[in-house]
């Protein structure tokens, strides 16, 4: 009979526990959950109301409704162009097997499709341009703030440059990145094409000085009783850059590069629009020009894809760094 | 003079400032004896740290120089190991990793890999840290910090070993237990250790000589007391014992009255028992 009351006390004790980790549990989803979707519900009230106030030549700006239709054309448009693709080179295959087939000799051409290239398709070509321009300039960046954290000389004698050509928008030198690339690369099979070459430039060019800015304050600030065991230690400048320097600096390293990928991220939609470049800009610019009635709705979905993907580079980013930073504790954010 | 192992001799040093050279020290003279433990003690400020960062060869004394062996010495090395206040771990790697980087450093032509895996090892269990090989500085106590910081120093086979306020930042429990440890290690191995401290009581216990250093501006020694207890040491034993005492009395009478500093009193050690030192205590702080 005790046993039985023991194990009753037991199993009210495990209900009441779970009680509160059921209450705990709905607490943390209000709070990761409930909150932002409301924010998200009351932005969307709201734009729905101003957007149907507003009319422009192009018809109603485009509220959520309108978007979500776009964004499902876009889809739609995607996936057709797909099937036409497949369906090009079915055709292909086909002819050059008959031509084969009547003449084991015969030369057969094959061509690469050239159908109209979708939403994704810019997509992927603004993502693929942005990587290579960042992390072309992180290449140069990193290991220059670094030069300059550890070398108060070097530092002073690159300081200037970097003031000066800091405050340059990148879209000042879109020019003459077009023309440097068109004078200088110049090769009969191109492996890139010189539109990509130019925005990627563009980017690399923004993404150089948050990066070096940053990599030198995070050496400069290195602890100076870690800096006196390299001392002590004799260390070697390879070994001491490794084991103390950039383990020390790599917070400060990351910092730079998020600010750097994200202001690439903006340059890169702008410089697309501007020196009409394949890519997401480019997207918006088409269709702005083209001047439909679904054309601002269109331009709104690729707004908010800017947007989502900018978050999104942002959030690999910070994975990234978890993953390297020794520091597993830190909070970041 | 000369047959000393490390000699410290004339030492003096300048700082530049923005209006006239700031001079810190002048005219520090200290042979040093092959296995001798040294306290230096003095107000803060006087310079006993940077007397530390000289000998280590961190800073360049403006005259004068160290010898050591017979060789000078100028530059930081792994024969002049330093213990930092603040222990300066590398705080990315594990307590093997940290006590390895100096054991690679300094072994890398003599030991072969196995060998210094076991000199690793070795140091780590001399101040009983073996239990936490793979936890990360930020994971174990200051105590235990400041033991891994003293096992890289002593895995590094130094001719002296050089202490800035190695328990400064510890509680009072926690340093009477790294002393012991400190002790018993130096009578085993017999270093050379110059230490930096605040605490008259620590400087008693563990030195052979005590250096008493004057105020700054241009500081230099004041007194040098030759602390002649037999070792080893009990500080149990040692609370009651009249020699103990007088010593400590010595010390804090060059302190607090040779060297009046009201700016900047001494922590002294209040959880001594004995009344005549509280009572010295609570007049240096009146004062």
């Amino acid at each position: 009979m005790t046993e039985v009351k023991a194990l009753f006390r037991n199993e009210q004790w495990k209900s009441i526990f779970s009680m509160n980790q059921i209450q705990l549990f709905l607490r943390q989803v209000l709070k990761a959950v409930t909150l932002p979707l409301a924010g998200i519900i009351i932005f969307l009230i709201l734009w729905q109301s101003v957007a149907s106030n507003i009319t422009t030549s192009l018809g109603q700006f485009p509220g959520p409704t309108e978007v979500w239709e776009q964004s499902k054309s876009l889809v739609a448009e995607h996936k057709q162009e797909r099937v036409k693709e497949k369906a090009f080179y079915e055709r292909q295959e086909e002819r050059n097997a008959k031509k084969l087939a009547k003449n084991p000799d015969a030369k057969i051409k094959t061509r690469t499709y050239t159908g109209k290239a979708t939403f994704f398709d810019q997509i992927l070509t603004s993502l693929y341009t942005v990587s290579f321009g960042f992390f072309a300039a992180s290449f140069i960046a990193v290991p220059l703030g670094i030069a300059c954290g550890l070398s108060e000389k070097v530092y002073q004698s690159i300081n200037p440059i970097i003031q000066i050509f800091k405050p340059v928008s990148p879209l000042a030198w879109l020019p003459l990145v077009t023309m440097v690339v068109s004078a200088l690369y110049t090769s009969d099979d191109p492996y890139f094409d010189k539109s990509f070459l130019t925005s990627a430039f563009t980017v690399t060019l923004c993404c150089l000085w948050p990066t070096v800015i940053n990599t030198t304050v995070g050496v400069t600030s290195i602890d100076r009783d870690l800096i006196n065991v390299s001392r002590v230690l004799q260390l070697s400048p390879p070994v001491h850059v490794r084991t103390i320097v950039i383990p020390s600096a790599i917070p400060m390293i990351f910092t730079g590069l998020r600010l750097s990928l994200a202001t690439g991220w903006m340059v890169l939609i702008a410089a697309e629009m501007l020196a009409q470049n394949p890519g997401l800009g480019k997207f918006i610019w088409d269709e702005f020009q083209n001047g439909s009635s679904n054309s601002l709705g269109r331009i709104m979905v690729a707004v908010l894809a800017i947007g989502l993907i900018g978050y999104l580079l942002d959030r690999l980013m910070l994975a990234l760094q978890r993953r390297i930073s020794w520091d597993k504790q830190a909070i970041l954010r | 003079m000369n047959n000393s192992y490390l000699l410290i001799s004339s030492v003096g040093i300048e700082f530049e400032t923005d209006n006239e050279p700031f001079r810190a020290l002048q005219d520090i003279n200290l042979p040093i004896q092959k296995g001798e433990f040294i306290s230096l003690i003095g107000h803060s400020g006087c310079g006993k740290s940077t007397v530390l960062n000289i000998v280590a060869g961190l800073y360049q004394a403006t005259e004068g120089g160290i010898i050591l062996e017979g060789k000078e010495v100028n530059e930081p090395g792994p024969d002049r190991a330093v213990v930092f206040q603040n222990h300066a771990l590398l705080p990315w790697l594990t307590v093997y990793q940290n006590v390895e980087l100096a054991v690679k450093r300094v072994f890398k032509k003599t030991k072969t890999k196995t060998e210094m895996h076991d000199w690793v090892l070795h140091n780590l269990s001399l101040v009983h840290m073996d239990h936490a090989l793979h936890k990360l500085p930020g994971e174990i106590s200051g105590g235990m910090k400041q033991r891994v910081g003293i096992a890289r120093c002593l895995a590094m086979q130094p001719k002296v070993l050089l202490m800035d306020e190695p328990f400064g930042a510890l509680d009072a429990l926690t340093r009477a237990h790294l002393q012991d440890s400190l002790m018993e290690i130096q009578g085993r191995l017999g270093n050379t250790v110059v230490m930096i401290t605040h605490d008259v009581d620590e400087a008693v216990l563990l030195s052979d000589r005590i250096v008493m250093m004057t105020n700054g501006p241009a500081a230099t020694i004041g007194e040098i007391l030759d602390v002649k207890l037999p070792r080893p040491r009990d500080r149990l034993a040692l609370a009651e014992d009249p020699d103990f005492i007088h010593y400590r009395q010595q010390v804090l009478k060059f302190l607090y009255e040779k060297q009046k500093n009201p700016a900047s009193p001494l922590s002294i050690n209040s959880s001594s028992k004995n009344g005549e030192t509280e009572h010295s205590s609570v007049s240096a702080d009146a004062a």
